[in-house]
């Protein structure tokens, strides 16, 4: 259960005299859901192209399922998927036959263990295209179209699956299915995901663990709450007291609820509550934007 | 069977689906009839005249070299266009992240382009052989000799067709790329009229590129022995046909492999990105 399914070190990325990526290390151990979340333009998809073996990285040492992604072979390929942000490539074909051919490529791979690809028409259910899935693919709506992408990344019953910004554009119905469809994934199938987004909420409800991507290197790491905690260790605590609202912040809410309800038993609307992940976040990037963030998060850094 | 052979029979498999989408598409049925129109059209115009000094119709001869020189434009322009716009549209990106994907989609790419030959040629042939007389060749041999200049036609351009498509740097620069050449060639190869009639120095141009030596081929198929007497050195250069055709193959044969793999090492996620984010702004 502990193999390291993608080890990064040091991994560099420059493109002419700008340096996308500058020292960037991680790991994620088979059967984890780790989101890497930063601002737009923070080397995310990037990092995640490298990966992938779409892109030759500058420096640094990067091993997926066993291999070096830029010169692993076709077999190495049959094991990870892709889910692609596409726009509008085979507008003339069915889901259901576009499928079935994508599909192909992936027979000469099964396994007993993994039998390869998947059922389509299996396939089309779990994505909620089963209704659709001899519609022509331009006909379908942006939403529906995602999930295609999604069906086409796992059509080969990927080990690893990569998800570059996977409900940009997602109405909140269509991110709750595609997050239900992630957790069947990684439940029934033990299939290691790695996805970028920068929806905090998202990267919450999906991941086991969060890299948050800045400036070119990881900045923190951790699983939302340890990440909360380590950003802001206080708790905000809000009450009424005869009709007006107070706020205060502690670094012990128990005690200082305690010794406020004795103190005033009359309380009303009291409220606890924790730095939530966008508040790490915003945080977080705010510190690194202004050029004031380095110290407290390398002192959290090693923390973890 | 292997995964890479067993990659390319899917692939095999793509091109001939592709084919049939496109024959029932409008959009595509629309483009033959078009170029159908433009031929049959022009070679009606000039129903009443003969070629040049000749005693043959203009049909006649006019024919058989457009067949060739859209042979050129086919299997040049259809892997061209096609590669420009899956190159930004991410169906490349598609089969990259496929096992053997890239081995699939050229060998689909091959059966598309080739199939294709089939309406645009026919839709100009059979009216034609309707609307005007003695068009058709006379022996056998030469409805055989159509059949192995169109299939020598395929491996001497369709894959400098898949070179460019992969060199050029997006789609508007299909005209650039792709028209340009294909309009210029059109007005030197001796299509409308003979090339005798130009300046040394293009009829020797001319000669370096398969349109010319193609329009040749199909003349050679249509027309009587006595035809050639119009043609460079009175001959219809059957052998020679056969080398230069030959020569571009050996040479679009090596270089395509090679710049294949080296666009589709380049292909990213962020490129289709951009692409597209260019169109969108290329749009409004």
């Amino acid at each position: 259960m502990t193999e390291e399914v993608i080890r990064v070190r040091g991994l560099r990325m420059r493109y002419g005299e700008n340096d996308v990526l500058t020292g960037v290390d991680f790991e994620v151990r088979r059967g984890q859901v780790v989101a890497l979340l930063g601002p737009n333009g923070a080397g995310k998809t990037t990092t995640i192209e490298i990966l992938e073996g779409f892109r030759r990285r500058s420096a640094g040492e990067v091993t997926v399922l066993g291999a070096d992604p830029e010169d692993a072979d076709e077999d190495w390929r049959a094991r990870i998927g892709i889910v692609l942000q596409s726009w509008r490539d085979h507008g003339r074909w069915t889901p259901r036959a576009f499928l079935s051919h994508l599909g192909t490529y992936y027979a000469p791979y099964s396994t007993p263990e993994r039998p390869r690809p998947y059922d389509v028409d299996e396939l089309l259910a779990m994505v909620g295209l089963e209704n659709l899935a001899d519609q022509k693919i331009r006909t379908l709506s942006g939403g529906q179209r995602r999930r295609l992408d999604v069906a086409i990344g796992i059509v080969g019953r990927p080990e690893l699956l990569f998800l570059d910004e996977p409900t940009a554009g997602f109405d909140p119905e269509a991110r709750r299915e595609f997050h239900d469809l992630i957790h069947r994934l990684t439940d029934m199938e033990d299939t290691t995901v790695l996805l970028t987004t920068h929806d905090l909420d998202e990267a919450d409800k999906l991941a086991d663990r969060i890299l948050i991507l800045a400036t070119g290197k990881i900045v923190a790491a951790g699983n939302a709450d340890q990440l909360a905690r380590r950003v802001n260790r206080d708790a905000q605590v809000k009450w009424s007291l005869n009709g007006q609202d107070f706020v205060h912040s502690t670094s012990d809410a128990t005690a200082f609820v305690r010794d406020l309800l004795q103190r005033h038993p009359n309380v009303e609307n009291l409220e606890v509550r924790r730095a939530t992940l966008e508040d790490t976040y915003i945080a977080l990037v705010q510190s690194i934007e202004s050029g004031q963030g380095i110290a407290p998060i390398d002192a959290f850094a090693e923390a973890g | 069977m292997n995964a890479r052979t067993h990659a390319i029979r899917n692939g095999l498999r793509r091109g001939w689906a592709e084919f049939i989408l496109s024959l029932k598409s409008p959009q595509d049925l629309w483009f033959y009839l078009f170029t159908a129109a433009l031929a049959v059209g022009y070679l009606w115009l000039n129903r009443n005249n003969t070629f040049a000094d000749s005693l043959l119709s203009y049909a006649e001869v006019t024919l058989p070299s457009l067949l060739g020189a859209l042979l050129v434009f086919g299997l040049y322009m259809g892997p061209l266009s096609t590669l420009a716009m899956e190159k930004e549209d991410g169906t490349l990106l598609r089969y990259k992240a496929a096992p053997h994907g890239m081995a699939g989609y050229v060998a689909g790419q091959v059966v598309y382009q080739t199939a294709q030959i089939l309406p645009s040629i026919a839709v100009i042939l059979v009216p034609s052989l309707l609307l005007f007389d003695g068009v058709a060749p006379e022996t056998i041999g030469g409805w055989l000799k159509i059949l192995w200049v169109s299939a020598l036609a395929i491996p001497a351009v369709l894959p400098i067709g898949l070179v460019m498509g992969s060199l050029i740097p997006g789609v508007q620069k299909a005209g650039t790329w792709g028209m340009l050449p294909m309009m210029a060639l059109f007005g030197i190869s001796g299509i409308f009229f003979p090339l005798t009639n130009l300046w040394g120095w293009v009829q020797t141009l001319a000669q370096v590129f398969p349109m010319y030596w193609l329009g040749l081929g199909m003349r050679s198929a249509f027309l009587p022995e006595a035809a050639a007497a119009l043609e460079i050195g009175g001959s219809w250069r059957t052998l020679e046909t056969v080398l230069v055709l030959a020569a571009w193959a050996v040479v679009g044969l090596a270089l395509a492999p090679r710049v294949l793999r080296r666009m589709a090492e380049r292909q990213s996620g962020s490129q289709v990105q951009t692409a597209r984010e260019e169109l969108l702004q290329w749009v409004r």
